[in-house]
């Protein structure tokens, strides 16, 4: 082959990679709008049936998080003030809700602006800005969503949100606070959807805490609406605020003895979601056990 | 030994270096639409309310005297408009250092004999509103504090629990909150627009700081919270509807007040249950009742002892 011809078919094939580089690019994408039901594979117990009073396993909680845990008594949801209000969005994600993800786009550039997200308990909606924006400055408003910016990374949309306002990591009042920041990666494999949640709390953590749900793809799904509206179902005088005074929760055994969970590794922290843990629990001392409660499912 | 006893005697009797002064030149002001007609402006000590329209401006506190030339430059950004009142939700400097320089630079709303019977000079500034004490506390020398300037002194007090005044458009509210913060503290809602300052009776950066030593109450700052909560009305979810603006920090709306609301409650509740068991000052502090709630509201050293003393003290006092 000729010197030209060489240069010629160089070029050639450089264009041709350019193209099927761009269009990998693309194909990376997986658009993850359409509507979603969850899977509940993982933390069955917890997300169906609900989450046991002093359950701290696997979450790596700091002293802080442990005794407004303790302290949390289940009639401060019933609080008018309490009743209605919704899950972070870094934890919504985990209810048994349908998903709805849609795209907005700038009709000018075909570009996306922004994914939308909808779940169906509380009607909770996220937008996530794909335009670039920056974050809020740390003056303006936290919500229960936040505010989130989202990129792509290969063929995961990774979501990173801030402004978050206090929640829980359970609803069982494990505390999350609203200096929290979350990194949230969307994976699509054909009609599943993968959900992990990453959680930074430096208030209430010792290291980030990861989790993650799956979604199947349901395009037959339907949403049903969240109307809530707080009404006083108990007559208390203004300003009371439910809790046990520390020492004073007669709850929290019941867990451990009903699972036949060592108390002390139901008290959680970093370590406990380790696999070197399951030697340490083999050492320690065990409630005598109490019946399971019916299971919901 | 002599010559080492003699430098750490010197050492001991020689007090630390003051820090150095601080310098304002650097601080910035920002300027936040809250909702309606109103503005949050951040950066200047405690937190500003803003509200204009077409009959001027009213602030809700007016920051620290050194930035007061930044804040007049944030305002006038905004609103070509006369700056008609100051409203201060207390007597701390934070809140109203820059009274006399912000409302000379304004005018407030007076004509005929009106003007005659509050004076000229007086009609020719803002004016500017508190409740009765804060002018107490800020025109005699008490102790330690010292009178400031004549200036800075509220031209318009109030004794009763509310006083009331239309401008720009809606109804304004001023709230008296009892032995709260200090005894002399204001909220205001703006009817309209729906928001309500708070002064320091709520804030985001840390726990609430009770000045035991100028009347504030444990008791009183739980009932201007509650307060809040009685007036502000959530949207659904129990979020946006009714915002709230606190003396310091972000932006918030009621749920974050009910949040706050709850670990003072909490931790008040601890305290009181530590004083009914005969427990000293020291051994209630020594409990750590607010443990759980230290690595968000208590990074300031010492602002946790000082909050559980404060509860201590309001709780123990004989009334």
């Amino acid at each position: 082959m000729s010197k030209a011809g060489t240069k010629s078919l160089s070029s050639k094939i450089t264009v041709l990679t350019v193209t099927l580089l761009a269009s990998c690019a693309a194909i990376a994408q997986l658009d993850p709008s359409g509507n979603w039901t969850p899977r509940f594979d993982e933390d069955r117990s917890e997300r169906i049936a609900g989450p046991e009073i002093g359950d701290y396993l696997g979450l790596p909680l700091n002293e802080a998080a442990r005794l407004r845990s303790d302290s949390w008594d289940a009639a401060l949801v019933e609080l008018p003030e309490n009743q209605c209000r919704e899950h972070g969005s870094d934890y919504g994600w985990r209810g048994p809700s349908n998903l709805r993800i849609w795209t907005e786009v700038d009709q000018a550039t075909q570009k996306v602006v922004a994914y939308h997200t909808h779940l169906s308990a509380y009607g909770a909606e996220q937008t996530i800005w794909m335009d670039g924006r920056p974050h809020p400055p740390e003056y303006a408003r936290h919500t229960w969503e936040g505010f989130s910016t989202g990129e792509w990374e290969g063929d995961q949309l990774v979501i990173t949100t801030t402004h978050l306002k206090e929640n829980w990591f359970s609803l069982t009042g494990i505390p999350r606070s609203d200096q929290a920041t979350a990194r949230v990666h969307l994976m699509r494999h054909g009609n599943y959807l993968t959900v992990a949640v990453i959680t930074y709390d430096p208030v209430y953590l010792t290291e980030p805490l990861i989790r993650t749900v799956d979604f199947a793809y349901a395009p037959q799904s339907q949403m049903a609406p969240w109307p809530c509206e707080p009404v006083n179902e108990v007559d208390r005088p203004v300003g009371v605020v439910p809790h046990h005074l520390p020492g004073t929760n007669p709850y929290l055994e019941e867990f451990p003895a009903r699972y036949g969970v060592p108390p002390e590794a139901a008290r959680g922290g970093a370590e406990t979601l380790y696999p070197e843990y399951m030697q340490k629990l083999k050492t320690m001392k065990r409630l005598p056990r109490i019946p399971r409660r019916p299971s919901a499912f | 030994m002599a010559l080492a006893l003699a430098l750490g005697c010197a050492a001991a009797a020689t007090p630390p270096p003051a820090p150095p002064p601080h310098d304002y030149s650097k601080d910035e002001v920002h300027l936040l639409k809250v909702q309606g007609n109103i503005y949050m402006l951040v950066g200047a000590g405690g937190n500003i309310t803003l509200q204009a329209g077409d009959e001027g401006v009213l602030l809700v506190d007016s920051g620290l005297a050194p930035m007061s030339e930044k804040v007049l430059a944030a305002i006038h950004g905004l609103s070509d408009k006369p700056i008609r009142y100051i409203i201060n939700t207390h007597f701390h400097p934070d809140h109203t250092g820059g009274n006399e320089k912000i409302a000379k630079a304004g005018m407030t709303v007076a004509g005929g004999n009106v003007v005659g019977d509050i004076g000229a000079s007086a009609a020719n500034q803002a004016a500017v509103f508190a409740f009765q004490t804060v002018l107490d506390r800020m025109s005699a020398s008490s102790g330690s504090d010292r009178a400031t300037p004549q200036g800075s002194w509220p031209t318009e007090v109030y004794t009763t629990p509310e006083r009331k005044i239309y401008f720009n458009g809606e109804g304004i509210v001023m709230m008296h909150i009892p032995d709260a913060h200090t005894d002399g503290d204001t909220m205001v809602f703006f009817r309209r627009s729906d928001v309500i300052s708070t002064g320091d009776i709520f804030v985001t950066n840390g726990y609430p700081f009770i000045d035991v030593e100028h009347g504030g109450n444990i008791q009183g700052e739980l009932a201007g919270l509650n307060k809040v909560i009685d007036l502000a009305i959530p949207k659904d979810l129990q979020e946006d509807g009714t915002l709230v603006i606190p003396g310091h920090g972000r932006l918030c709306d009621v749920a974050d007040v009910v949040f706050y609301q709850e670990m003072v409650t909490i931790v008040r509740d601890r305290v009181q249950d530590l004083i009914s068991k005969g427990k000293t000052l020291e051994q209630v502090k020594a409990a750590r009742p607010t443990l759980d709630y230290d690595p968000r509201y208590g990074t300031r050293p010492g602002s946790a002892d000082r909050f559980v003393e404060a509860i201590y003290k309001s709780l123990s006092a004989k009334h």
